[in-house]
């Protein structure tokens, strides 16, 4: 009787997280006649792929979606490399004021970004930036936020010392214990951090839309902005538009989801 | 006397040089900017001393209580009912039956769904003619609302929508929460005799506090910032229902370049969030249970 309910509920909580999302694949593959016909049905009477090179050639597209691959490759990249030389700094040495600065990290996760966000434009204004990628790739470099640092440490705290003690007897640097003993060991947590920096960076909109002005600057996420006023009555080719900005991140979760789940459990995320 | 090459605190600043630089170029330094600049009246031509007139007026726009209490209203309502929501999904992904790997996956699907692309989507589910939700509720014979058309359900809408990404991180941040905890306990529970309901309310919610009160606190900070939906799927509307305080900083700030006036509501969100934290911090030791005593 309870295996039953689970059952029912299992399927009821599936109908709604998932059916949005088929119908956004429905709509997509559907012919206009259809859509005005007939809006709600999941599978379409006849398939088309018509609407995605239909999409794809109304506005340019490919621009946008190379733009937001190299934006997203350089922060997550960046990101990676920097926040893990800054949780093997908070993890593995001792020194004045680090758990006071560790705090300090910490507690940035509670500022909300509108604090900062009007001096940091006139900064990248100044600096002549506005209409570029710096603004939006340049601040991974300098740990990537105190989240993914946060985890990484956490994960890093975990590895042995004793390790980290035989490689220095070896003669190893601790730059080098870094990359070759605690980062290929940090599989999970870099796997974590790599989904959310990801997943951050091709999803932010409220950057793309401060900082980039001409469309051939535009990603995906003002780009289905753009779109949207622009062709948004026409739906099979907005929802063939959103699926193309939609799918990376999933097949990437697929891909990853093994050591992203463990990389949750493991870095303490879950309490305790 | 050791070379200064030779000592980790030497190399413990190095490595976190790139985030202490990060730091105050691009946090500590900005927020004393923006303090600085409320105290001014800035349209990035002319800049003219006011001292605390930015923060005097804003009482005085109708337009400032709208976004406030709009703000309040809904992460008042989606927090709580978003956080109970994903400790269920939780407490029913952690049951054993079979195929859980997929419904986990399943439930995890909107999360991944870039917030455009949903704000979209949904969009067209609370389209009142031909979206999903009311061709539903209309074949059920219930009433159907002008969603974001009406300025009474424009809320709920927004509420109904954010409950859609309860299976996401937060839920498996509960999930892991939930699997840490040691079978031994409910072991010692059953054998006192107690029912799955007492265990469930005596053992596995003051377990999991910590994470729920994680959960909350950040859930709040988050709520408190929701731009992107409002901005694609209504522009703020009808009649501002939808204008959320970050849309009403967006708009000071990008479309009439009131930038004093903007940096000085950014601190009073800023104020908001921080009374809130703190409140929240100081109830936490009334319920929040950490296991190995007071932490």
């Amino acid at each position: 009787m309870k295996r039953f309910l689970v059952w029912i509920a299992l399927i009821g909580g599936s109908v709604f997280f998932v059916i949005p999302f088929l119908w956004t694949v429905a709509t997509a593959l559907k012919t206009q006649e259809e859509i005005a016909k007939d809006p709600t049905r999941l599978v379409p009477m006849q398939p088309t792929w018509e609407n995605f090179p239909a999409a794809w050639n109304a506005l340019p597209f490919l621009n946008f979606v190379e733009n937001t691959v190299f934006v997203t490759l350089v922060s997550m990249t960046m990101q990676v490399i920097t926040g893990s030389l800054v949780a093997y700094g908070f993890a593995r040495f001792q020194f004045k004021g680090r758990d006071l600065l560790f705090m300090t990290m910490i507690s940035t996760m509670l500022l909300p970004g509108q604090v900062t966000m009007i001096p940091v434009y006139l900064i990248w204004r100044q600096l002549g930036a506005i209409d570029t990628f710096a603004p939006l790739t340049v601040p991974a470099f300098f740990g990537g936020g105190a989240f993914s640092i946060f985890l990484l440490r956490q994960f890093f705290m975990t590895i042995p010392r004793e390790l980290d003690e035989a490689m220095l007897i070896d003669g190893a640097s601790y730059w080098g214990i870094l990359w070759r003993l605690i980062v290929p060991l940090s599989g999970p947590a870099i796997t974590t951090v790599v989904v959310f920096s990801f997943i951050g960076n091709w999803d932010s909109f409220d950057g793309p839309l401060i900082y980039l002005n001409s469309p051939e600057n535009y990603t995906m996420s003002i780009g289905l902005r753009l779109f949207q006023d622009t062709f948004g009555t026409n739906m099979g080719q907005l929802m063939a538009a959103s699926l193309m900005h939609i799918v990376p991140t999933i097949i990437l979760f697929f891909a990853a989801q093994k050591y992203f789940i463990k990389g949750v459990h493991l870095s303490g995320l879950g309490g305790r | 006397m050791k070379r200064l090459a030779d000592r980790p605190a030497f190399w413990g600043w190095l490595f976190i040089t790139p985030w202490l630089a990060g730091f105050l170029g691009f946090t500590a330094g900005p927020m004393l900017a923006s303090l600085w600049l409320s105290f001014y009246k800035y349209d990035l031509v002319n800049l003219e001393y006011v001292g605390l007139e930015n923060y005097r007026r804003l009482p005085l726009d109708p337009l400032f209580w709208k976004a406030l209490s709009n703000t309040f209203a809904y992460a008042f309502i989606s927090v709580p009912l978003g956080v109970a929501g994903s400790l269920m999904i939780a407490l029913l992904l952690n049951q054993k039956v079979r195929g859980i790997p997929l419904f986990r996956t399943l439930f995890y699907i909107p999360s991944l769904v870039p917030s455009v692309a949903a704000a979209i989507l949904w969009q067209w589910v609370f389209n009142a003619e031909n979206g999903a939700l009311n061709l539903g509720l209309g074949f059920l014979g219930l009433p159907t609302p002008q969603w974001l058309q009406d300025e009474r359900f424009t809320l709920p809408a927004f509420v109904l929508m954010s409950l859609w990404g309860v299976g996401g991180a937060r839920m498996v941040i509960f999930l892991a929460g939930l699997q840490g905890i040691s079978e031994t306990y409910y072991e010692a529970a059953r054998l006192d005799g107690a029912s799955h309901r007492q265990q469930f309310w005596h053992v596995t919610l003051p377990l999991l506090s910590p994470v729920m009160f994680f959960n909350l606190v950040l859930g709040l900070i988050g709520a408190f910032q929701i731009f992107t939906q409002a901005y694609i799927m209504t522009g703020g509307g009808p009649n501002n229902a939808s204008l959320f305080y970050a849309l009403y900083l967006f708009r000071t700030a990008f479309e009439q370049f009131k930038l004093g006036k903007a940096s000085a509501l950014a601190w009073v969100l800023f104020a908001i969030l921080l009374i809130f934290t703190l409140i929240q911090f100081r109830a936490s030791k009334k319920w929040v249970h950490y296991e190995g005593g007071e932490a």
